[in-house]
């Protein structure tokens, strides 16, 4: 502040234009510039070299590692859908396996069964042939007795061949 | 600055500007610590904190600091490689210098108070004579006599050729003129302006609020200028390095 009385008729040029301080700059900003100049090359421009080299190079590194992880996936799924693919087949096979089997014993049962059912049916039938045949001999035999016992009744002589023919030929008819 | 504005309208936009010794009140001789030394020390503390403190993680994801700092190099470097081609990266270096000085110099001139070293004629003119005279330099020793086939633009009908060859060669040496001044002269005029209004506010009492607006949005311009004008003077640096090592055109 001191100085600016002294700076008074200074004020009405231009700072910037006094000559008597250009030496002065000058000295100091060569020597501002060449500190600089080492700083920023000595020390700082190879380490941020050296960092942004060192990025590029990991950045580098990473887009190959995804790029083979990729790949690697894609081969997994691949290994996938052929692994469900055998498997579908498989089970369709058991399980075509399964059917033919159970429908082999479900054919042997049922023979068996057919064969149990014609079996029983044949006896049933023949014991039905058996009620029937003494059912018939029954029929007769006291259609026999009756007749006779008919004919004694109304004072003949039932004579034992006749009534049996006859009665044979009643229950034919 | 606030004490000279009770007294009326009486604005020094300009004593910001005004180099000082920081010790005592003698001649500024060339090597006198002055306000200039300290706010070019305060820039070299700036980019160190940046491009090294900041960077000290080396993580391969990197901090908010580290972010800037490479951000700010694969800014720069990109610059370079599309302007200037492959070739010009042996040149980074110096340009990311430029740049980072450039940047961090003009955002420490925003700090209130602050003295903007950028701001100053000698300053800028020294960095683009440097880069101008490198250029040149460069260009004769890389091309031979072939470098002064810029100015010869083999393109144009032959009539037109001298004349067009006297126009860029005046057009090369007024380069490092506007290079220069198109620094200063951006930066120096924002900051007036800000002082301008900031007298204004000062004098005006009640309506002072007009005039703050003003500082917020013009500083607001300064911080995009801040930046802008160090990426023009750092792309331009690229341009003229591309045609000292590529000049024909």
């Amino acid at each position: 502040m001191a100085t600016e009385t002294t700076g008074g008729t200074e004020a009405a040029g231009m700072p910037q234009l006094e000559f008597s301080t250009f030496p002065n700059q000058i000295f100091w900003l060569v020597i501002a510039l060449i500190a600089i100049y080492f700083i920023l090359s000595r020390i700082a421009m190879p380490r941020i070299a050296a960092v942004l080299a060192e990025r590029q190079g990991t950045i580098t590194n990473d887009l190959a590692a995804a790029e083979e992880l990729k790949l690697k996936a894609v081969e997994a799924e691949k290994a996938y859908e052929k692994a469900l693919a055998d498997a579908r087949a498989e089970a369709s096979q058991i399980v075509a396996e399964a059917k033919a089997e159970i429908q082999a014993d479900l054919d042997v049962e049922l023979q068996k069964a057919d064969a149990e059912i014609a079996a029983k049916a044949a006896e049933s039938e023949k014991a039905i042939a058996a009620i029937r045949e003494s059912a018939a001999e029954s029929v007769k035999e006291v259609a026999k007795d009756t007749a006779k016992e008919l004919v004694a009744v109304l004072g003949g002589k039932a004579d034992a061949k006749t009534v049996t023919a006859a009665v044979n030929a009643r229950m034919k008819g | 600055m606030a004490d000279e504005a009770k007294g009326g309208i009486e604005i020094h936009p300009m004593d910001q500007f005004i180099v000082k010794p920081l010790f005592g009140d003698g001649a500024i001789n060339w090597y006198t610590p002055t306000n200039v030394t300290l706010w070019l020390f305060f820039a070299v503390v700036a980019v160190t904190l940046l491009m090294v403190v900041g960077t000290r993680g080396r993580a391969i994801v990197p901090s908010r600091s580290q972010s800037v700092g490479e951000m700010a190099y694969g800014f720069v470097y990109k610059m370079v490689e599309d302007v200037a081609g492959k070739e010009g990266l042996k040149y980074f270096p110096y340009i990311f210098t430029l740049f980072m000085y450039i940047l961090l110099a003009n955002f420490l001139g925003l700090i209130p108070m602050s003295f903007t070293t950028t701001s100053h004629i000698a300053v800028t003119a020294v960095l683009a004579g440097a880069v101008f005279i490198t250029v040149t330099v460069l260009g004769f020793v890389k091309n031979g006599a072939g470098f002064l086939s810029l100015f010869w633009v083999s393109s144009a009908p032959l009539v037109l050729r001298p004349i067009l060859a006297i126009i860029e060669l005046i057009s090369y040496f007024v380069r490092p003129v506007s290079h220069s001044i198109r620094l200063a002269g951006n930066v120096m005029a924002g900051h007036a302006v800000l002082k301008v209004f900031a007298g204004f506010a000062a004098s005006l009492g009640v309506f002072s609020f007009i005039p703050i607006f003003g500082i917020v949005a013009i500083y607001a311009l300064e911080v995009l200028v801040s930046a802008i004008q160090a990426y023009v003077f750092t792309i331009l640096t690229c341009v003229y390095l591309k045609d000292a090592l590529h000049p024909h055109h």
